[in-house]
């Protein structure tokens, strides 16, 4: 078991900094001995995730090839094979901000202090330095080439594909009215943007050789930002005042990036218009929750893979995988991903990887699309009812429940308690600038519920009619904390204080081993205030010392959460790595 | 007995508070001789020649009639206080004064106004006084009992009385004690006796709050009482002229006092602004939430003298308080990020000082605050963060709170929350359970428990929770805690 040593010598560094505990779970799969075999299939999974947004996975294949003495030289092949994109992409995770560095750290939401994150960082550096050095250096100057050549192929290859496909699924669908009059425009718009994306990835691609960037975009760094900014494909404009605490994050207006993603339809080729139409609702702020978000993005991609033709001289398997990644890219820039839509890519890819070149191409197209519809099912929508049953069994007549919010799930966990004829009260709490929780309450109100209503200030007041709150999640991090909606953690907290238990409803598929801070959403939210008049704060942006912050996510510390109910049971939040790591396993190998 | 008469006799009844008054009279079977001299407005006339029968007079013929006169009532209504006292109280009752400053400063400027025309009589001068403040302050607790200030006030001005009056008592108890021993000194004995009954009465009118004194349930006119009669005994001694002059002298000592107070009422602000140095520093983070003026002083005070520092300011729903502070801070020059509520927790962790306001503060270190700063102080507490209340000594409320979430809260309207437009149709759902289905709850404050508070700034300096009852006990006479009227006395 010489390969378990190394996890063991990082153990007391899994205890200090968040994300190395997603270091030990995943690396003994691998070293396990009934995980030995399937390596070569697993590391590049691993390594094509990297790019879509998940660093510690990277770092944590890094981190074994380099523990396990470099295993095989496929794996260092394939390792240098995902930075030409990766770089287009990795850099562009503007969601693995700094910020969640920290829950993990400290399970309170202490956002990673400056010099606590430095140091992580650079630790990080140094180890993915010293693993991607090793593996990629004696390979990479041919594979860059290949990699760039693949990387045009692909975006020719592209447009066979999504040309052919256009005939039969997306004819419904709106924005595929335009891609017909795309027709006449390919090859010349193609031919433009291809010297494009070559010029705009090789500098880069040098960059990276000569001085090893952090994983992470710093927003804080000029230059990085200005190169990430030549390589976007939606134009971002900076909020006008920046939080100079949150400099390292992204901080950009919402909004005005949906005309000009529109106006770049023709452009923007190697998008699937399936992945565009979610990208650009994702934009709008149409799919809000991270179930519903989970769900169209994975259809999304039903739709590319039915739309999919292996090119020639290409295996399906990869071709396909950087297409995803380019998509999954794309929706990034649309609006970070949740944690949970990190998983279901990393489902996706791991199914990709499985396919073998005996399989043909309609053969593998069709068990990607009925794993994916399995995904959908199992991990959400059959969840869900399990959930639900579980939750009910909580509720007891004369109870007055309190949600925050709205959270999907929830919400049907009251209705089927409803349906049940249990007579419970239902207090929602709300809170600025989205009131979510208005649009719960009018549902609620219109079954029959007996409802309460107030915001998130008065929660302390109303807790002392509360018997048990209810609380979604958008992610449960492996040392249990909570990662949900912004003002959750406010709930919790007094709740703790008035000693009213608190469950988390959450399917297990959002459970990660780490944390990231999603967004800071669009400034003019807070600005605008409902039913009011004169607001002093219309003219924010004309005054220089005035910013505006708006969270969208924040985190508990497990102390305040009395049970997680998931579908595999209820649980206490310390229990939480172990379905990580047990089931967590499985959606990779279902 | 018909002609016998009532004579009631209004000072300039401008207002018809005089109403009531007149009321009590006409059940009896006399007739009511009002001087005709006064001006009375035609209303009350007409309202008075309703109910009873009036005979109108000229004040020459008083004499004429005196013989026949069943007595004669003198109504002395003051109609500018009792008109300023209505106002108030209909501005207390409707909310339309906000913040405990303003509140406390109006209050006080009334209990003055009062005094000041408060007709004094010889004996038991000071006793007169705190029972027409007590009546009227009993009138404007109940207007708006959530406003702790205004019950500070009443029971400073009663503190304020009583003290003044006790150094009266000692000042011309010492002018004796000196006269007699000069001339001579066989006679100490009753002197040193009434100077130690004196310092009794002292120890027993401004003694602190204690077990003994509830205990004993001394009425608490008694000592004064007891202390003025013997002030008055030892004077009949000697003089009686002086009478006039002290109880003139009390007042005037008094409307001094008051003075002082509403003076201390509105400098309160730079006075707990200039400790703002000691306790902001350099490249410091502050949240605060809601509006206060005290906190924008505090604040500015610091960034006049050049320290840099950030200040996030939460909005404070449903009313954004917090948007206009943001902006007074703006203006003033202040690095200011506004910041939903729902982000608190999420953003103590970067906060290195949590300063608010107050609404009122407890005897037992307790605050009463704007909705939202329970949570903001648990978070706080959580995070090791240092969470201070700024507080006027006006707003120091001696009483100990019962359940005070609820019990010194008030409910505002829904329609800050929600659109009743838009949720009318829902509304009306719950006509057929015939229990509403909806309820908005807009609680207006938080009750911050005094564990959760590092520190209270005032205007005497720095104090921690637990030693707010010592320093109201500087402030208060035990005395007054209960403003109701005992029936016995």
């Amino acid at each position: 078991m010489e390969p378990r040593r190394p996890s063991r010598v990082i153990d007391p560094k899994v205890r200090k900094v968040g994300f190395f505990t997603p270091g030990p779970p995943p690396d003994r799969t691998r070293s396990g001995p009934a995980a030995t075999t399937p390596t070569r299939n697993q590391s590049p999974v691993s390594n094509s995730l990297s790019p879509v947004m998940i660093p510690p996975a990277r770092h944590a294949s890094d981190n074994l090839s380099r523990a396990v003495g470099m295993p095989v030289p496929v794996a260092s092949q394939l390792h240098a094979h995902p930075p030409a994109d990766s770089l287009q992409v990795g850099s562009y995770t503007p969601s693995d901000s700094v910020i969640s560095a920290s829950p993990t750290r400290s399970p309170s939401s202490r956002i990673g202090l400056d010099g606590e994150f430095s140091e992580d960082s650079i630790n990080w550096m140094k180890r993915s330095n010293s693993g991607r050095i090793s593996a990629a250096r004696p390979t990479g100057g041919p594979d860059l080439k290949q990699s760039v050549e693949a990387l045009i192929n692909v975006a020719e290859g592209n447009k066979p594909g999504t040309t052919s496909g256009m005939s039969a699924p997306a004819q419904t669908s709106k924005p595929v009215n335009k891609p017909n009059q795309k027709k006449d425009g390919p090859p010349m718009v193609s031919s433009t943007i291809v010297p494009e994306r070559k010029g705009g990835d090789k500098p880069p691609e040098k960059d990276r050789k000569k001085d090893m960037p952090p994983p992470r975009m710093q927003f804080d760094d000029k230059s990085r930002v200005e190169k990430a900014k030549k390589r976007s494909v939606t134009k971002q404009t900076e909020a006008r005042n920046r939080v100079e605490l949150f400099r390292h994050l992204p901080q950009y207006e919402r909004g005005n990036q949906l005309s000009d993603l529109e106006s770049k339809f023709f452009q923007l080729d190697h998008v699937h218009p399936a992945v565009y139409k979610v990208g650009l609702q994702f934009l709008a702020g149409d799919i809000m929750w991270s179930n519903t978000r989970c769900i169209a993005m994975l259809q999304a991609f039903q739709k590319v893979i039915e739309d999919y033709s292996t090119p020639s001289e290409k295996t399906l398997a990869r071709d396909l995988t950087s297409k995803i990644n380019s998509s999954v890219s794309f929706l990034i820039e649309c609006r970070p991903l949740s944690i949970s839509m990190g998983n279901a890519i990393r489902f996706l890819k791991s199914r990709i990887a499985k396919i073998t070149l005996a399989q043909t191409e309609s053969e593998a197209k069709t068990f990607l699309c009925s794993d994916i519809d399995r995904y959908i099912n199992e991990k959400i929508v059959l969840a869900d009812k399990v959930i639900v049953r579980h939750a009910v069994t909580k509720i007891r007549d004369g109870d007055v429940l309190l949600t925050y919010g709205s959270s999907s799930l929830v919400e049907m966990i009251l209705l089927h308690a409803h349906e049940l004829r249990r007579q419970f009260r239902v207090v929602v709490v709300d809170s600025r600038p989205n009131l979510e929780g208005q649009q719960l309450l009018r549902r609620l109100v219109e079954k029959g519920f007996s409802c309460t209503y107030t915001h998130i200030n008065a929660v302390s007041y109303i807790m002392h009619e509360v018997t048990r709150i209810f609380l979604g999640a958008a992610s449960v991090l492996s040392n249990g904390t909570v990662y949900s909606t912004v003002g959750t953690a406010c709930i919790a907290m007094v709740a703790h204080a008035h000693h009213v238990p608190v469950l988390i409803c959450c399917e297990s598929y959002k459970f990660h081993e780490r944390v990231q801070l999603d967004s800071i959403c669009n400034p003019d939210a807070i600005a605008k205030v409902p039913g009011r008049t004169n607001n002093c704060l219309d003219d924010w942006a004309g005054k220089e010392n005035l910013q505006l912050l708006n969270l969208a996510y924040d985190v508990t510390p497990s102390d305040y959460v009395s049970m997680i109910v998931t579908e595999h049971g209820m649980i206490p939040p310390t229990s939480v790595p172990v379905i990580v790591r047990e089931y967590g396993r499985e959606h990779l190998l279902i | 007995m018909e002609n016998t008469y009532l004579s009631v006799i209004f000072h300039s009844t401008k207002s018809y508070i005089g109403l009531k008054v007149v009321f009590f009279c006409h059940s009896g079977p006399f007739r009511i001789l009002v001087k005709r001299s006064f001006f009375i407005e035609d209303l009350i006339w007409r309202e008075l020649l309703r109910h009873i029968g009036i005979l109108f007079i000229h004040h020459s013929i008083i004499h004429d009639l005196s013989n026949k006169l069943l007595g004669v009532i003198f109504i002395i209504i003051m109609p500018d206080t009792h008109a300023l006292v209505n106002d108030f109280l209909n501005q207390l009752k409707k909310r339309k004064i906000e913040g405990s400053k303003a509140t406390a400063k109006l209050t006080a400027e009334l209990l003055r106004s009062v005094i000041s025309q408060q007709r004094i009589p010889h004996t038991n001068q000071a006793g007169a006084l705190i029972q027409a403040i007590k009546a009227i302050g009993e009138q404007l607790i109940a207007a708006n009992p959530v406003e702790v200030a205004v019950g500070n006030i009443v029971r400073r001005v009663l503190h304020i009385i009583r003290e003044e009056d006790l150094s009266l008592t000692t000042a011309s108890i010492g002018g004796l004690s000196l006269h007699p021993m000069s001339d001579d000194e066989d006679n100490v004995d009753p002197d040193d006796l009434s100077a130690a009954a004196v310092a009794a009465a002292a120890r027993s009118t401004l003694r602190a709050p204690s077990l003994q004194t509830l205990l004993e349930g001394v009425p608490h006119s008694a000592p004064l009482h007891q202390s003025s009669s013997s002030a008055g005994d030892s004077e009949e001694k000697t003089k009686s002229t002086d009478k006039n002059s002290r109880s003139r002298k009390l007042k005037h000592h008094v409307i001094e006092t008051v003075n002082e107070l509403i003076r201390d009422i509105t400098t309160c602000h730079e006075l707990i602004a200039e400790q703002a140095v000691e306790h902001i520093h350099h490249n410091e983070v502050i949240l605060t939430l809601g509006s206060s003026g005290t906190v924008i002083e505090f604040l500015c005070a610091a960034k006049e003298k050049k320290r840099s520092f950030r200040v996030f300011v939460a909005e404070g729903a449903p009313r954004y308080q917090g948007h206009t502070l943001a902006k007074e801070l703006v203006a003033r020059g202040l690095q200011t990020t506004v910041i939903t509520d729902s982000a608190v927790f999420a953003m103590i962790s970067r906060v290195n000082m949590v300063i608010v306001g107050a609404h009122a503060v407890m005897a037992n270190g307790g605050v009463i605050a704007p909705v939202g700063l329970n949570m903001v102080a648990l978070a706080a507490q959580r995070h090791a963060v240092p969470f201070v209340v700024l507080a006027g000594i006006h707003k120091l409320c001696p009483l100990y709170p019962h359940n005070p979430q609820v019990l010194l809260n008030e409910l505002k309207s829904p329609s800050e929350l929600l659109d009743f437009g838009e949720f009318s149709d829902c509304m009306d759902f719950g006509i057929a359970s015939a229990s509403p289905l909806l309820h908005v709850v807009n609680p207006a404050f938080d009750y911050v428990p005094p564990k959760l508070v590092s520190l209270f700034i005032t205007d005497t300096g720095g104090h921690n929770p637990s030693y707010m009852y010592r320093l109201i006990a500087d402030y208060y006479s035990a005395d007054d805690l209960v403003l109701q009227q005992r029936p016995t006395s």
